[in-house]
């Protein structure tokens, strides 16, 4: 009965990585390909890296994204921590539910709804006081930080939710006022949290499409819009190549990150057995 | 059928009601039991003392069912449950955790093994309100855990594990997570309870104490081995090595050398001080032996003046007095080079200094020869 | 100002200056845009920039007049393509939803009970898609759904078919797109409950006489309720409102609601319908968002 039940969990287990990994894998195979016919295999090529590297836009939108992702990421981490900090150890102040209710809702709201009433806003503030002058770098950065920063804050918060407050209430203890407090002991326990809010930021604004598309304006294409409007039409075997070395770039980064906390893991455990 | 005797391991032939066969368990590498067997008879109150990591509570979960031998064979009742899986064993456990359902009521968590047997809700009806009765928590039945206190979750799953009327109540730590005013109590409610039921206990626990106020036998556990089976006062008086004896209670250790024999008792020589002590024993030893004398506290006498009536006497000075009470602990400091522990009642209210023992006094300190044991390793 | 009348400042505003600048960032960008899309949902449509009338107008006397018009939303409810793109959306999501569970469910409760680096390794893996490109790994169906595509040419190979089946742009694939996801989103929230789960009370049910089946539905799954909930809303509210998956694997055959506001205000410019669409849409998810927000306070509340 046991063992029924295991091999139960290890062929959903093995399904469902399959699942996840065949079309990406598939698809990376197919960047090699030399027909034009993304599907139909035509011997092994690399033209279309080649391809790929000699096209200006592709490099103009690749500049434009890592440049509002860097911008997104670091003011996304600011106002994400405060907010996280609020939401964890400030626990009665005016608004608090409707700010609760605010940093929640950007998790799952419709990205078509958030993009349309970014939209709507800029041209009214462009009406009202003429900001944003014109549509791009931006118009796109506000956005993507206004949603970003909600992860961030909850990855602050339940950081913060899982450190006591002994460490703050020490500080205090030993004659530290809040804000320093604040300073010498809450933001340096944050720090792994906001690495990883900072990192996670990062990767939603490279991601985005839909937002990006609504609050642009002529002449600003992120590399999601460039790839989105080629591949609209039809396979393109230069997006598959695109595609493979993206993939390749991040899954890199993520098993850096990911080897990085098994260690820790594995320390911390050690430590805990020594004691 | 014969008369049943309250002590039936101490006779020959009598019928085991759990037998624990030649168990072994490996996880990888590590054995956590290491080929043990154990009978436990009906109606007793069984602990398993050790400490942690010593294979106890892998032994129990084998009992139950969670985990499977690696080899060896588990009887119950005349039924072999080795390969029985735990739904299907005439066995419940109480938790350490309790491990009560969050999501149900105090009545759901205990009619939960009734209606997974089908037995019908009339009767699950009767014996829930029955259970919760002799537990004291007829009021409690529709509360849900977390709105307990520790002592009455402990209670519910000990009346959980117990409507089903199992043939054998594995209890894991029942009295760990309480403090030790609920504890004292609560040990007795068990075996009040264990009494009333009739029900076969064997109990897990890493507190002598408990241990030995709660059992009828202890089998004391190390390494996934069984170090001395016993009933409480037969380990407390005998123990079988100087773990044991440092582990029930506490005693002094003095290597000694075995001198000649003379009756029924020893001469023993100290060797760090060459001090010779008579030590009764009915071992068969040889001259020039090494062994230890083990010497409980409370077994030696203590006096401001020259005791008379004790085979082994010596002085010593008093360096540290702890007052707990109804006993005092009195560290001495001997011409043996080493410091004794011996405790004494407090029986006289200390008014005068007179009689009373202080700081840095000179004692006396004797005991019988049948006072001390001897202890190969 | 001089140091340490900043830090005084500082020292006495603190708590004002850490929730108050999030928040207003919040007000300002996103709760005030919600209001617009609802104003201009009101007005009428024009052909102007912008495309909508205004909702106050200073009249001849001086005196404001407010214009407010329910036609757009009026529209929405005659033209029946709108209800049965509403209703689609819907249906889409939710068996979508229902799908994750069922191929999500076992996964988490597998890598739970995997030990130690195996553990971590396997959710990683659930991970690493998670940051990868959404459109790439979208764009990566597309290849094997093709009429050429992979799966075709698998099943052809096989001798299933004999010519190509219509796989890409049809109903079918959009459900596969959507699946596979959100699928890490369904999975999270359910090992982080399930992570949280005593095995003893598992243990306990066998031992009280429940089989293996019987304890799965009486203790494990009422205990991971919570986890199930959070998942289902992380996969059921995106899922309703999405535009990239419909509109790249779905072809034009696929009727749901996030392409046709994305179309009505891109290709249409009809802002006020596609403002009325939006809060429509709100106005559906409305009661699965303020759960979803239930749900992550509770367990933010449990974490403390």
């Amino acid at each position: 009965m046991k063992a029924k039940r295991s091999r139960f969990l290890l062929g959903m287990l093995c399904f469902g990585f399959a699942f996840l990994y065949v079309p990406i894998i598939l698809m990376m195979i197919y960047s090699f390909n030399y027909s034009k016919l993304v599907p139909v295999w035509g011997g092994f090529s690399t033209r279309w890296y080649t391809t790929l590297f000699q096209s200006e836009d592709v490099w103009a939108a690749t500049a434009l994204s890592l440049k509002i992702a860097l911008l997104n990421a670091t003011f996304a981490t600011m106002l994400g921590t405060l907010a996280g900090i609020a939401l964890s150890r400030l626990h009665s102040f005016r608004g608090r539910t409707l700010f609760t209710g605010m940093i929640s809702a950007p998790l799952v709201m419709p990205e078509v709804i958030t993009g349309l009433s970014l939209l709507l806003l800029f041209i009214t503030l462009n009406q009202l006081i003429g900001w944003p002058a014109e549509r791009g770098i931006t118009t796109i950065t506000v956005a993507h930080i206004t949603f970003s920063m909600a992860f961030v804050a909850i990855i602050i918060q339940s950081r913060l939710a899982g450190t006591g407050r002994d460490l703050e209430e020490a500080a205090l203890d030993l004659g530290a006022k809040p804000f320093r407090v604040l300073w010498d002991i809450t933001l340096p326990q944050l720090a792994p949290g906001m690495v990883a809010g900072w990192l996670l930021a990062f990767t939603l604004s490279l991601d985005d499409l839909v937002i990006a598309s609504f609050v642009s304006g002529p002449g600003a294409t992120t590399l999601p819009m460039l790839i989105y409007s080629r591949i609209r039409l039809g396979l393109r075997p230069d997006i598959n190549a695109l595609a493979t070395i993206i993939i390749l770039t991040v899954t890199i980064g993520v098993l850096i990150a990911g080897w990085i906390m098994i260690r820790q893991q594995r320390a911390s455990a050690q430590d805990a057995e020594h004691t | 059928m014969t008369q049943e005797s309250a002590y039936p391991w101490r006779e020959e032939g009598a019928t085991p009601f759990i037998s624990i066969r030649n168990i072994t368990k490996r996880f990888g590498n590590f054995i956590a039991v290491d080929d043990i067997s154990l009978d436990i008879y009906k109606g007793e109150l069984f602990g398993l003392l050790g400490g942690s990591g010593c294979g106890k509570t892998t032994l129990l979960r084998m009992l139950a069912g969670f985990e499977s031998p690696t080899s060896g064979s588990i009887i119950i009742d005349g039924a072999d449950m080795t390969q029985v899986p735990p739904y299907e064993r005439p066995v419940n456990m109480m938790f350490q955790s309790y491990a009560l359902f969050p999501h149900m009521s105090v009545e759901k968590n205990i009619a939960y093994g009734l209606k997974r047997d089908g037995v019908a809700r009339d009767e699950v009806k009767d014996r829930v309100a029955d259970m919760l009765a002799m537990v004291e928590l007829s009021d409690f039945g529709k509360r849900k855990p977390r709105q307990l206190s520790g002592g009455q979750r402990q209670r519910v799953a000990l009346a959980r594990a117990l409507v089903k009327r199992p043939k054998v109540l594995l209890l894991d730590e029942p009295l760990a997570a309480l403090d030790k005013r609920l504890r004292e109590q609560t040990q007795f409610e068990l075996m009040n309870i264990q009494d009333r039921t009739g029900v076969t206990f064997v109990v897990v626990t890493h507190d002598q104490e408990e241990a030995m106020t709660l059992s009828t036998r202890i089998a004391v556990m190390d390494a996934g081995r069984f170090m001395q089976i016993g009933e409480p006062a037969e380990i407390y008086e005998n123990p079988a090595t100087k773990y044991i004896a440092n582990f029930i209670g506490s005693a002094n250790l003095l290597p000694v050398t075995i001198g000649a024999k003379s009756n029924a008792a020893y001469e023993v020589q100290h060797v760090l001080s060459q001090t010779a002590f008579t030590v009764s024993s009915d071992q068969t030893l040889n001259a020039g032996d090494e062994l230890t004398l083990a010497l409980r506290p409370e077994k030696i006498l203590i006096d401001k003046s020259p005791l008379a009536d004790y085979e082994n006497q010596i002085t010593g000075i008093v360096r540290e007095i702890a007052y707990l009470g109804k006993i005092s602990t009195y560290r001495v400091e001997t011409p043996l080079g080493v410091t004794l522990e011996v405790t004494a009642p407090n029986q006289v209210r200390p008014k005068g200094t007179g009689h009373r023992i202080e700081w840095d006094d000179e004692v006396y300190l004797g005991w019988n020869t049948d006072s001390a044991i001897l202890l190969k390793d | 100002m001089s140091g340490s009348t900043l830090g005084n400042w500082l020292q006495s505003r603190w708590q004002s200056i850490v929730a108050g600048i999030p928040f207003i960032w919040l007000l300002v960008f996103f709760l005030v845009p919600f209001f617009i899309v609802l104003k201009i949902s009101l007005a009428e449509s024009l052909i102007a920039s912008p495309p909508f009338s205004k909702l106050l107008d200073w009249g001849d006397g001086g005196l404001p007049s407010l214009n407010i018009s329910i036609d757009n939303y009026a529209y929405l409810w005659e033209d029946s393509l709108y209800v049965r793109t509403y209703l689609n959306s819907i249906k889409i999501a939710l068996i979508c939803t229902v799908l994750c569970l069922l191929i999500g469910y076992p996964m988490a409760y597998a890598i739970v009970r995997a030990q130690g680096t195996t553990r971590y390794i396997l959710l990683l893996l659930i991970i690493l898609p998670f940051w990868t490109s959404f459109l790439l790994r979208v764009y990566a169906w597309m290849g094997l759904l093709a009429d050429q595509g992979t799966l075709n040419s698998f099943l052809m190979w096989l001798g299933v078919i004999e010519k190509p089946i219509r796989l890409l742009y049809s109903q079918f694939a959009v459900y596969v797109g959507i699946v596979y996801s959100y699928l890490p989103f369904m999975i999270l929230p359910l090992y982080a409950n399930m992570e949280k789960l005593d095995t003893s009370l598992q243990e306990a049910a066998a031992d009280l006489g429940a089989k293996p089946m019987a304890g799965f539905f009486t203790v494990t799954l009422p205990l991971t309720a919570p986890g199930i909930l959070a998942g289902s809303l992380l996969v059921f509210i995106p899922a309703t409102g999405e535009f990239v998956i419909p509109d790249l694997l779905g072809g034009g055959n696929v009727l749901m609601i996030g392409r046709i506001l994305f179309n009505e205000f891109n290709s249409n410019h009809d802002w006020p319908v596609a403002s009325a669409v939006a809060i429509a849409l709100l106005i559906v998810l409305v009661v699965p968002m303020m759960l979803y927000h239930k749900v992550q306070a509770a367990e933010a509340r449990r974490g403390t």
